[in-house]
């Protein structure tokens, strides 16, 4: 009993181990497997690329610039949005220079963020929905296949709306002064990641 | 060398035990009833359909949640008393997919609906998926038991989701049940995508 030796353990309680470690697993035919797995890839796959996380958190930080009603439309709309886009990459209808629009999308909200920039409210919604279709497009043709459909989509959708939650809990700094300065220099730092990313689309 | 001992081959009895192929529905061990009631709970489509209808029936109150509450159980139990007579029905993913978007559109934009049309939706979308579930649950050797059993899951479901959101007021917790349909949307139109690639 090497192993009740070298933790000290009693040798039935080693067996029992080795027991659970040994004990066959039942053949589940059809009934839906890989959930796990297609929940987690589809939670982690929005935060596997530096320009999504920027670019979901800053339509959070804006959308807090902005304040009611924009603070709470904007995550309303943006999940329907992007999946919208990420349908249009899952049945291959073509769309140019998605990697620059990425880049792009955090730039321009960097930039509006910085500028502390009041868009009428169709406005911005306009210009959150036009990069949310890019983001989404982007994730639609790099989803993988094999996963469990539903779950991977459930947990693509909840790490891109808690990405904005993050955006948003971040973005109420503003109601102190120093805050609100600390916030337009959170869009600076967005808006120098866009430029990185847009000259790496470029190149 | 020391003989083994009783536990020893006890353990080593049951790690070599085959274990049984689950080929159709899943196998709680506990009967069909609750083979029913796990099978709903595995089924993460249905259950976004029931949070979408129990979210718009609670946004819009007690009188539209008891309506859903006794609609959809009761169409869900008829249907699926139908179903089960049927043959299979050929997977219908897009309906079943646009079932669940509806309701979550619904609770994304606040529509504002009397009681007797939310009624109706539920009941529509119990009926829908008490077909599907009946004819399936025929091919996979189960019966009315365990019909019963994803009957009652869905009505507890549905009770305990309005329950939660009928009372709710404050406007951030509306806020929240309302990107809450966003997502089920979000996951609707994702889902169409996934069917017309995999029909492609």
């Amino acid at each position: 009993m090497y192993f009740a030796r070298l933790f000290d353990w009693k040798p039935g309680f080693a067996v029992l181990l080795v027991t659970i470690a040994l004990w066959p697993l039942a053949a589940w035919a059809h009934v839906a497997s890989g959930e796990a797995g297609g929940f987690l890839s589809g939670l982690s796959h929005p935060v596997s690329g530096l320009d999504h996380v920027v670019a979901m958190i800053a339509v959070g930080l804006w959308g807090a610039q902005l304040g009611m009603p924009a603070l709470w439309i904007l995550p309303v709309a943006f999940p329907m949005l992007m999946a919208f886009g990420g349908m249009l990459g899952l049945i291959g209808a073509p769309l140019p220079g998605v990697e620059v629009g990425i880049a792009l999308s955090a730039v321009v909200l960097g930039a509006l963020v910085l500028g502390r920039v009041r868009l009428p409210l169709a406005v911005a919604v306009a210009v959150v929905a036009c990069f949310a279709v890019f983001h989404g497009h982007a994730h639609g043709t790099e989803l993988e296949a094999g996963q469990n459909a539903m779950l991977y989509s459930l947990g693509f959708v909840i790490a891109t709306g808690l990405l904005h939650g993050v955006g948003i809990s971040v973005g109420l700094i503003q109601r102190w002064d120093l805050g609100g300065r600390l916030l337009r220099g959170a869009g600076a730092l967005v808006m120098a990641a866009g430029l990185y990313f847009l000259w790496g689309a470029a190149a | 060398m020391k003989r083994p001992g009783l536990l020893t081959w006890l353990a080593t009895g049951l790690a070599a035990l085959p274990g049984a192929a689950q080929a159709h529905l899943v196998n709680s061990g506990l009967g069909p009833f609750y083979d029913g009631v796990l099978h709903l709970l595995q089924s993460p489509g249905d259950l976004l359909g029931l949070l979408a209808l129990a979210l718009l029936a609670g946004m819009r109150g007690t009188t539209a949640a008891r309506a859903v509450v006794i609609a959809l159980p009761i169409t869900w139990l008829l249907a699926g008393l139908i179903g089960l007579s049927l043959p299979l029905i050929p997977e219908l993913a897009w309906l079943s997919t646009l079932s669940f978007m509806l309701p979550g559109m619904l609770v994304a934009v606040d529509a504002r609906l009397p009681p007797v049309i939310i009624a109706a939706l539920a009941g529509g979308y119990g009926a829908l998926h008490g077909l599907l579930n009946g004819s399936t649950l025929t091919t996979m050797g189960a019966g009315v038991g365990s019909l019963f059993g994803i009957v009652l899951a869905a009505l507890l479901l549905l009770l305990l989701v309005s329950a939660v959101v009928v009372p709710l007021q404050a406007f951030w917790a509306r806020v929240t049940v309302r990107v809450a349909g966003s997502w089920v949307v979000a996951v609707g139109m994702l889902m169409l995508g996934w069917s017309a690639k995999s029909a492609a």
